[in-house]
């Protein structure tokens, strides 16, 4: 059946309204869009890191989780996933579980490329049957927008302030994707919301339905972070996609593939211009920062076009 | 009928996991207690249990997984030495929080640094204020015993909390003892079927599990908590009962030796109870009134039993195999001088530190505490209240 918006968003919400995320926050489109793709019939559990979307749908005596959850700690939801699903395994085995269950892990970039790499790693690498979504927003946004190891390069956070001796955080973002793609685990992908949003969905499903261990990596904006209009969010994550900040590509059975290269692929300054983030280096003085930076993009790409067996397609203006 | 075996503590603690046969371990290994996830793989291996075994890559992967699975509706299991208990010091509470009857073989090895692998008990004392249930144990039979009774006494509907079962590392861990086995039938129908009220993979009903509490709420939930482990006490004394029934051995809160008439007495935990009922027989022959209590619940500890054994006694000797670095004893100590407050009379208690790293403990060592306690009653002065026992380079040694 071919994919259908609208027909997706007829469907029952797992994660209900009245949470307390920020308005505009990409964490829950993430969650709602992943979620999305559970076959109706089928029963979930969902683990998350804590973080915002942890202390804010499920603050007791309230849960906007429709599924059963849990939340354990900040660096351990791949190993507490890992528990419930053994778990499952051992009660389906004895017969006390009859009906399919899902198991779906959510941690932001603090909880999955930092404080929970390992608990993630472990995960992944003993292969249980659940998908891991990073909702990657680019700093610890939860404790007040501090450095993380995604933060992407120049960024000004809280921990990485630009001013008189500081242009921002002075390394480079880790590529947590490709990290997880040499765990050789069944499926990887990376990807965001965009256009009608049939690249998570499609990426949701095979992540979920896909046996064994599962990993997405789904950049969700946050518009206190980074510092753009509420409202821009769909046109923050298609700058992102058509700089080539954020790819859109998955690693299925070991096979890379680049599921869009853009037509015009735009300079890297039109998705840092909109972000009161990256305001410092749009002065004179900072002019070679940019370019500093799309070098690096531009590298990065090269690389990713490279591992996907497509031709070099970078023009250097 | 029981059977008779040569085991190591290791082997009973695996053994005993065997007979319950848990519906998930999650383990990492970590001397002394490697060997009881390795026994068990072997177990699983060969098709003896039906347990989903996760071979995690650090001690805080497996309790987090040990907390998702028991949350699951999973009957769990890990097992753990020092600094693998450290490392999961941060979801002991959350485990205990989450009312999760989890169980921990913990096998007493001394805390880093430096580094160490014999055993006191700096480990399992450092999670003491954790909120799981502690019981410590003299030799193999005892830990096998208890590991047995932990299980039902955390699983309780009065209780539903954590347990931890403590041995000494190498010492019992190690050693390969005689030892009485019940029979696999009697352990099963013992412990019975996990079946919790609330879990996450209950099909007729979901539950959110791990919320973020607000200050409204918090402080009634701890509470909650502390009613819980103080059930545990009573419910300890009614397994025990039970457990009596199948195996024909007597367990209390602790072990009260030769006290009744004691006028010098010791507390202590764990294996060097052993060598220290030898010391207390030499004496008795001696005619000395001497005598022992052996602490088998710590937590919940048992303040008012413990002030009634001891209070007619007239010097005390509480036995801490690990610092507190408070500058006036060990854990132990504070735990007895707190029990014994509010009685009348009481005796004079001076806290030892003794053993640490595995320090061997001799029975002229523990000859040597009673011989202080001896000078204390003659002469009435009671001196420092905080020693070490047997140290080298200590002043008046």
């Amino acid at each position: 059946m071919a994919y259908n918006l609208k027909q997706e968003l007829s469907k029952p919400d797992r994660l209900a309204g009245g949470h307390r995320m920020c308005a505009g926050c990409g964490a829950p489109i993430a969650v709602r869009g992943v979620t999305r793709a559970v076959k109706e019939g089928d029963k979930l559990v969902v683990g998350c890191a804590t973080g915002c979307l942890e202390v804010s749908t499920f603050m007791y005596p309230y849960t906007s989780w429709k599924d059963s959850f849990i939340h354990n700690a900040f660096e351990n939801a791949g190993a507490t996933m890992s528990g419930v699903e053994a778990a499952y395994k051992a009660l389906k085995r004895k017969g006390k579980i009859k009906g399919e269950y899902k198991f779906i892990a959510f941690g932001g970039d603090g909880g999955t490329y930092d404080i929970g790499l390992q608990s993630l790693s472990g995960a992944m690498e003993r292969g249980h049957d659940m998908v891991y979504v990073c909702y990657d927003n680019g700093a610890y946004m939860n404790t007040g927008i501090q450095r993380s190891s995604a933060t992407p390069k120049f960024a000004d956070t809280t921990t990485t302030p630009s001013g008189k001796e500081s242009t921002g955080k002075p390394q480079g973002r880790k590529d947590l994707t490709q990290i997880i793609a040499n765990h050789h685990i069944p499926y990887v992908a990376q990807t965001t919301f965009f256009r009608n949003f049939k690249d998570l969905h499609e990426k949701s499903e095979k992540a979920i339905y896909k046996k064994g261990a599962a990993f997405l990596n789904v950049l969700a904006p946050c518009p206190r972070g980074w510092r753009y209009p509420t409202e821009d969010i769909m046109e923050m994550c298609k700058l992102a996609v058509d700089t080539c900040f954020w790819p859109l590509y998955e690693v299925e059975d070991g096979k890379w593939k680049l599921n869009y290269i853009p037509k015009k692929k735009l300079p890297i300054a039109d998705f840092l211009k909109p972000q009161g983030r990256f305001k410092h280096l749009f002065t004179p003085d900072n002019e070679h920062l940019i370019q500093e930076y799309q070098k690096e993009i531009d590298q990065r790409w090269e690389d990713l076009l490279a591992l996907c067996g497509e031709k070099s397609n970078v023009v250097t203006s | 009928m029981s059977i008779r075996e040569r085991l190591s503590g290791n082997e009973a603690i695996a053994f005993a996991m065997k007979q319950i046969n848990p519906d998930v371990v999650a383990a990492f290994p970590i001397t002394p207690s490697t060997e009881i996830p390795q026994y068990f793989s072997q177990y699983v291996a060969d098709g003896q249990v039906d347990t989903e075994f996760v071979p995690v890559e650090s001690e805080h992967s497996a309790i987090s997984a040990c907390v998702g699975s028991q949350a699951a509706g999973a009957r769990t299991m890990t097992a753990t030495s020092s600094c693998g208990l450290a490392l999961m010091h941060e979801i002991l509470y959350v485990a205990a929080s989450n009312r999760l009857p989890i169980t921990i073989a913990a096998i007493n090895r001394a805390l880093s640094g430096p580094i160490n692998i014999n055993a006191d008990h700096s480990d399992t004392m450092g999670s003491r204020d954790s909120g799981w249930i502690q019981i410590y144990s003299e030799n193999n039979q005892e830990a096998y015993d208890n590991f047995i009774q932990a299980l039902k006494i955390a699983e309780h509907k009065d209780v539903q909390l954590p347990a931890m079962v403590c041995q000494d590392g190498f010492i019992t861990s190690h050693a390969v003892e005689n030892i009485e086995l019940i029979e696999d039938a009697k352990v099963k129908e013992f412990v019975g079927e996990y079946n919790p009220e609330c879990y996450l993979l209950n099909e007729k009903q979901p539950m959110s599990i791990g919320p973020y509490d607000t200050p409204s709420y918090y402080l009634e939930h701890k509470r909650q908590q502390a009613e819980g482990m103080k059930n545990a006490k009573r419910v300890a004394l009614e397994v025990a009962k039970e457990f009596e029934k199948i195996s024909g051995r007597k367990y209390g809160l602790f072990e009260a030796y030769k006290l009744e008439d004691a006028e010098a007495a010791i507390v202590i935990i764990n294996s060097t109870a052993g060598t220290a009922k030898d010391a207390v027989d030499k004496l008795r022959n001696e005619g000395k009134k001497v005598g022992l209590l052996k602490i088998r619940l710590f937590r919940p500890f048992p303040a008012e039993e413990i002030a009634k054994a001891l209070k007619h006694v007239k010097v005390l000797a509480a036995m801490d195999k690990t610092e507190s670095f408070s500058s006036q004893g060990g854990p132990l100590g504070a735990e007895i001088k707190a029990a014994l407050y509010h009685e009348k009379e009481s005796p004079t208690v001076i806290n030892y530190i003794y053993g640490l790293g595995g320090r061997d403990v001799r029975v002229e060592d523990i000859g040597s505490v009673y011989e202080d306690l001896y000078k204390i009653l003659a002469t009435g002065i009671t001196g420092e209240t905080y020693r070490y026992l047997s140290v080298r380079d200590q002043e008046g040694k």
